[in-house]
């Protein structure tokens, strides 16, 4: 059993059948890639991992607890940190600040009143900040404005929030859509190496194959609403199937 | 000092200053002159300025924070007021319980209606608070006059118990006072054609401004402070981030409403009178309006706008046409007329005409208020000095 371990997850919407008998495992400190093509259900599915929506069948299990009917900061708070298609952070505030919020978030929990002390003399969590910040190769941007950095950097702090959580899980919602081509391969090298130095297990919903397959341990293609095969990138990239999901029967 | 950085620590002692120097600085004018007129320094409006102050920050707490416009504030002012007064009226004529009670509930009434309101966001937040005002203020007018007095509003009287003051057989009503200090009590100095009045009632609002306002900074730089700014920015980024941002709004709200009670408690200890007309919605309008002005999310700028609010409210509108006469009688005759003509709409009773002007022209070239203002002024210096250094926004 994996670390997040999805288990015949069906939805219905009206008459549509977006997900049927949907189970996979995610193994721990891998990189597991769930792609498809448009209307195979892949949001629909990452929604039901997030709290967004509750699947009408099925259960979804993270560490052995459910998943099911939890409010996204209580899946946070369990150890699934998500990065959205378009990068979410607090374009108000500086660099440095957003950095700071998810480590008070993972330090303090969900909700503390502590309206007294100076934010900047919490020194664990300023510390925390600047290294990761650090490690992120941001630092020299920590008082900008978060609104104002790059598309690329924003998914870079982005991704540098999540981690300063240490998540058991990563959840990345097409991490590189819309991105120019220089940018999509700097978000691959950053995940590559979030890979290679942390114990972390990586969860990637997405469209473009190659975006994943250099990345990748192990890749589940879906295709109307139910996993169509799960190997390793290797035999998924001539599988047949796959090929016809993603170019039709006449292919 | 006192957990604060350098930049807040000069902020604070430089209002500190100005509050401490009131009395004189707004006073600029002799007595007899004919400009005296413009002098603000007289005890009504100077308490004016300090308590709607505190009204004003702790709304900004809320609005500029979270960026959840609340349009129901003058709701936590009356009921403050209202709590205030029947301290005054039941425990004891001093005023530190009645400042107290009305702080605390006017937090309690916050809780309530906050936790309502924090259901929807944006403009259906500020509507919801609307209509909780708009209620209260039709509820205290009508069904709630055994507590509230009505439309009459609510006094002290002389019956009234103070069981903590004993046997009143002085035949007065007492006046509010702290240990004594009696709240209308002025020292009066003249030097040289200048008139001061130093009041006691000011000083003390002036004093609990002082704290709220410290509060406030400590509000601002924490880590409470900065999730607020992260509400505003992007809420669902922070619930994804583990945060649960519906007690952070709702503890928001109610300190900001506790902020309102206070000022309300103040303005019955200065003058022990409460009406229902101090909950509608002209009100809340106003501390929206003081914010704004001032500037957004600023820590002095809420001060600076109620400021300027309470000193158009009270001194544009004492001018008077015989007065607009008096000034522009070196023209002549049929000009005097004309310009008097064109600029009575605007002062007198048409005060907020100059006001609506005024909000417009800060709102199109000035969104940050008159901190901007005062910002574009000091970097426009600055940039005389040849100074490359990077401007930090001068809060």
């Amino acid at each position: 059993m994996g670390i997040l371990d999805i288990k015949d997850v069906g939805k219905r919407f009206g008459g549509l059948q977006a997900l049927s008998d949907v189970t996979l495992n995610v193994e721990e400190n891998t990189c597991h890639a769930i792609i498809g093509p448009n209307g195979a259900g892949k949001s629909t599915l990452l929604n039901c991992l997030i709290g967004k929506l509750i699947p009408d069948t099925g259960s979804v299990m993270f560490d052995g607890q459910s998943v099911l009917g939890r409010t996204p900061y209580e899946i946070n708070q369990l150890g699934i940190s998500r990065v959205f298609q378009t990068p979410e952070i607090f374009g108000d505030l500086t660099v440095f600040e957003n950095m700071m919020i998810p480590i008070f978030a993972k330090r303090d929990g969900a909700f503390a009143l502590d309206a007294i002390s100076d934010f900047m003399s919490h020194k664990d969590v300023v510390e925390q900040a600047e290294n990761e910040l650090e490690e992120m190769n941001m630092a020299d941007k920590r008082h900008m404005h978060a609104a104002s950095l790059s598309r690329g950097d924003k998914r870079r702090l982005e991704i540098g929030m999540c981690l300063s959580q240490q998540p058991r899980l990563l959840l990345l919602d097409e991490p590189t859509a819309g991105m120019a081509r220089a940018d999509t391969n700097n978000t691959i090298d950053l995940l590559k190496e979030i890979k290679e130095e942390r114990d972390i297990t990586i969860a990637i919903i997405e469209h473009d194959m190659h975006v994943v397959f250099s990345l990748a341990d192990r890749i589940t293609v879906l295709a109307q609403g139910t996993p169509l095969v799960e190997d390793v990138p290797e035999k998924i990239k001539g599988h047949p199937k796959v090929k016809e999901a993603y170019l039709g029967e006449s292919a | 000092m006192l957990g604060l950085s350098k930049k807040d620590t000069s902020l604070l002692i430089a209002v500190a200053v100005l509050v401490a120097l009131a009395p004189v600085l707004l006073n600029p004018f002799p007595e007899n002159s004919a400009l005296a007129q413009f002098n603000a320094g007289y005890p009504d409006l100077m308490q004016r300025f300090v308590i709607f102050g505190i009204f004003a920050i702790g709304f900004n707490i809320l609005f500029g924070l979270t960026g959840y416009l609340s349009f129901g504030h003058a709701a936590f002012l009356g009921a403050g007021s209202y709590a205030g007064v029947w301290m005054l009226k039941l425990l004891t004529i001093n005023v530190i319980p009645a400042i107290l009670i009305s702080t605390v509930v006017a937090g309690l009434f916050a809780i309530l209606i906050g936790y309502i309101s924090l259901r929807r966001s944006g403009i259906y937040f500020s509507i919801l608070t609307l209509a909780f005002a708009q209620m209260s203020f039709a509820l205290a007018a009508s069904v709630l006059t055994p507590i509230t007095g009505g439309e009459t509003g609510l006094q002290t009287a002389l019956n009234d118990p103070r069981i903590l003051d004993g046997v009143n057989d002085s035949g007065n009503i007492p006046a509010p006072n702290l240990f004594g200090l009696e709240m209308g009590d002025s020292l009066q100095v003249n030097v040289a054609g200048w008139l001061w009045t130093f009041n006691a009632g000011y000083y003390v609002a002036g004093i609990i401004m002082l704290i709220a306002f410290y509060v406030a900074i400590r509000i601002f730089r924490s880590p409470f402070g900065i999730m607020l700014r992260a509400i505003k920015s992007n809420q669902q980024r922070l619930n994804y981030t583990g945060l649960n941002t519906r007690p952070y709004m709702l503890a928001c709200f109610v300190i900001s409403g506790m902020y309102a009670g206070l000022a309300g408690g103040l303005m019955v200890a200065m003058d022990p009178l409460a009406g229902a007309e101090r909950m509608q919605w002209t009100a809340s309008g106003e501390v929206v309006l003081m914010t704004i002005l001032g500037g957004v999310g600023t820590l002095i700028g809420p001060v600076l706008g109620a400021g300027l609010i309470k000193y158009f409210e009270n001194i544009f509108s004492k001018i008077n046409s015989n007065l607009l006469h008096k000034w522009f009688s070196f023209l002549p005759d049929g000009l005097e007329d004309f310009v008097v003509t064109i600029i009575y709409p605007f002062i007198g009773k048409g005060w907020h005409l100059t006001l609506g002007l005024m909000f417009m022209g800060v709102i199109i070239f000035l969104p940050g208020g008159l901190v901007e203002l005062g910002q574009r002024i000091s970097r426009s210096f600055s940039k005389n000095k040849n100074d490359a250094a990077e401007q930090k926004p001068a809060e």
